[in-house]
């Protein structure tokens, strides 16, 4: 057996989660939440995390849903990745977290690895943290004093580090619908198919007058967390959409990253220059899917 | 010492119950606990692909999933492909062998019930649709492309399985 020895906890609600997270964390036991498993097991397989217990979302009923709510779309914790991928209520109403939820990990990753669990385990090369950023999305957690929402900025904190304590549990995500008129892009360079992503980016922006407003861009999988780059939306904000313009943008989102990873992947030059290529397509391709 | 965990799940139609510790992967219950050797362990961590099993009709890895996870589940696995009595392959399995699907065969259960999977999506899927469905199993030797041919004759004789009324579904 791989991992190393741990005890195991299936609640059956939420409350009991929480106040077998707050028991456990009283014992002083180094206790860990298992959603889909997909981040999680290969870290106890090769030893990386050794929790001494695993509290498993698995059998909370009611945490798998996506619908439509007060102007949002909310999605359960526990909704895998393909339910995502496959939802048309997402591709209609919020098509940027639609596409990243399909580039994610191959299909058999997908069909079990749940939204929830990618937003928890916060690494650094997941899209949905771009996706996070670009949205201005809002995580529900719930803990021993209750529910509180946290916003994308204050809840990823650095890398595999989100603002949930340890006896918290996030349970729904929320990102608003996307405006009528909104052009999109997400993309994202990897290895091979599935991989891990070296670096990737994500735009939303309108269309008002022949300009372009509303501008946002986002990175991921260049530093701890993905992030805004507001330097580069200032750019693009405001200005006619051109080839020029763009790549002035570009150029402008490439330099404004701080100290990128550099690893066994990719130099923090190379993430650079992915970030330049990717920004400058992110852009064009937005523009063009403006209704 | 952990406490043992009970396990009670359905694999190819049979219900079974274990007492497991609970650190012990699908996998290993699979073919340990159940003698279901089948079911390939590669890379233990979630990158080839040869572990791949279907819960609840899903293409999951049971590398990537505890026993203690699957409990209530309902699981195929390659050997539920072929028929018990008469033994004849799946169409799936023969179109394999027949566009020469597999080399030394040690990728190929995951290959056959990834292929499951989309071919219940996808009864005639294009290329692309083939290899995006593919692309978490990895193969060492065969190589890629008689892969390919396999599951497109493998459509074909699903189709036709079904036609002629046999059942052709996983």
């Amino acid at each position: 057996m791989k991992p190393a020895p741990f005890d195991y906890y299936a609640p059956a609600t939420v409350e009991e989660a929480v106040a077998l997270l707050e028991k456990l964390e009283d014992d002083d036991i180094d206790a860990k939440v298992l959603a889909g498993g997909q981040s999680l097991m290969p870290m106890l397989s090769l030893r990386m995390a050794r929790p001494e217990a695993l509290v498993d979302l698995g059998k909370i009923p009611n945490l798998d849903y996506i619908r439509e709510e007060n102007g949002h779309i909310a999605i359960g914790a526990m909704t895998s990745k393909r339910d995502a991928e496959m939802s048309l209520l997402l591709k209609e109403k919020q098509p940027l977290l639609h596409i990243a939820s399909g580039l994610i990990g191959h299909k058999q990753i997908r069909n079990q690895g749940t939204v929830g669990g990618s937003f928890a385990h916060a690494d650094p090369a997941a899209e949905y943290g771009a996706v996070a950023q670009a949205l201005g999305m809002d995580m529900v957690v719930v803990g021993p004093d209750g529910e509180r929402v946290i916003s994308a900025d204050e809840f990823y904190v650095s890398f595999l580090t989100t603002d949930m304590d340890s006896t918290e549990v996030l349970t729904e995500v929320r990102a608003p619908v996307m405006p009528a008129g909104t052009g999109w892009s997400f993309q994202e360079i990897t290895r091979r198919k599935g991989d891990l992503a070296m670096a990737g980016a994500a735009v939303t922006l309108r269309i008002e007058g022949g300009n372009c407003v509303d501008v946002v861009i986002a990175v991921f999988g260049v530093n701890a967390i993905a992030a805004r780059l507001e330097g580069a939306e200032q750019i693009v904000n405001g200005n006619a959409p051109g080839e020029a313009l763009f790549a002035q943008a570009a150029q402008a989102a490439s330099a404004e990253i701080d100290e990128p990873i550099s690893d066994v992947h990719a130099s923090g030059d190379y993430r650079r220059a992915l970030i330049k290529a990717l920004v400058a397509r992110c852009l064009t391709e937005a523009v063009e899917r403006v209704a | 010492m952990t406490t043992l965990q009970r396990v009670n799940l359905t694999v190819n139609g049979v219900n079974y119950e274990r007492e497991v510790d609970p650190r012990m992967t699908l996998v290993d219950f699979l073919r340990h606990e159940l003698r279901l050797t089948g079911t390939h362990v590669g890379c233990e961590h979630g990158v080839c692909g040869a572990c791949t099993i279907l819960k609840d009709g899903k293409a999951i890895r049971s590398c990537l999933m505890l026993a203690v996870q699957a409990d209530g589940e309902s699981l195929e696995t390659v050997e539920g492909l072929s028929s018990n009595k008469s033994g004849e392959l799946h169409p799936i399995q023969q179109a394999f062998i027949e566009e020469h699907g597999l080399q030394c065969g040690f990728c190929t259960p995951g290959f056959l019930m990834s292929t499951v999977e989309l071919l219940g999506e996808t009864p005639n899927p294009t290329d692309q649709e083939i290899k995006n469905a593919l692309d978490g199993n990895l193969c060492r030797c065969t190589g890629y492309q008689t892969i390919i041919q396999s599951v497109r004759l493998a459509a074909t004789k699903v189709q036709d399985s079904k036609l002629a009324g046999t059942d052709g579904s996983a």
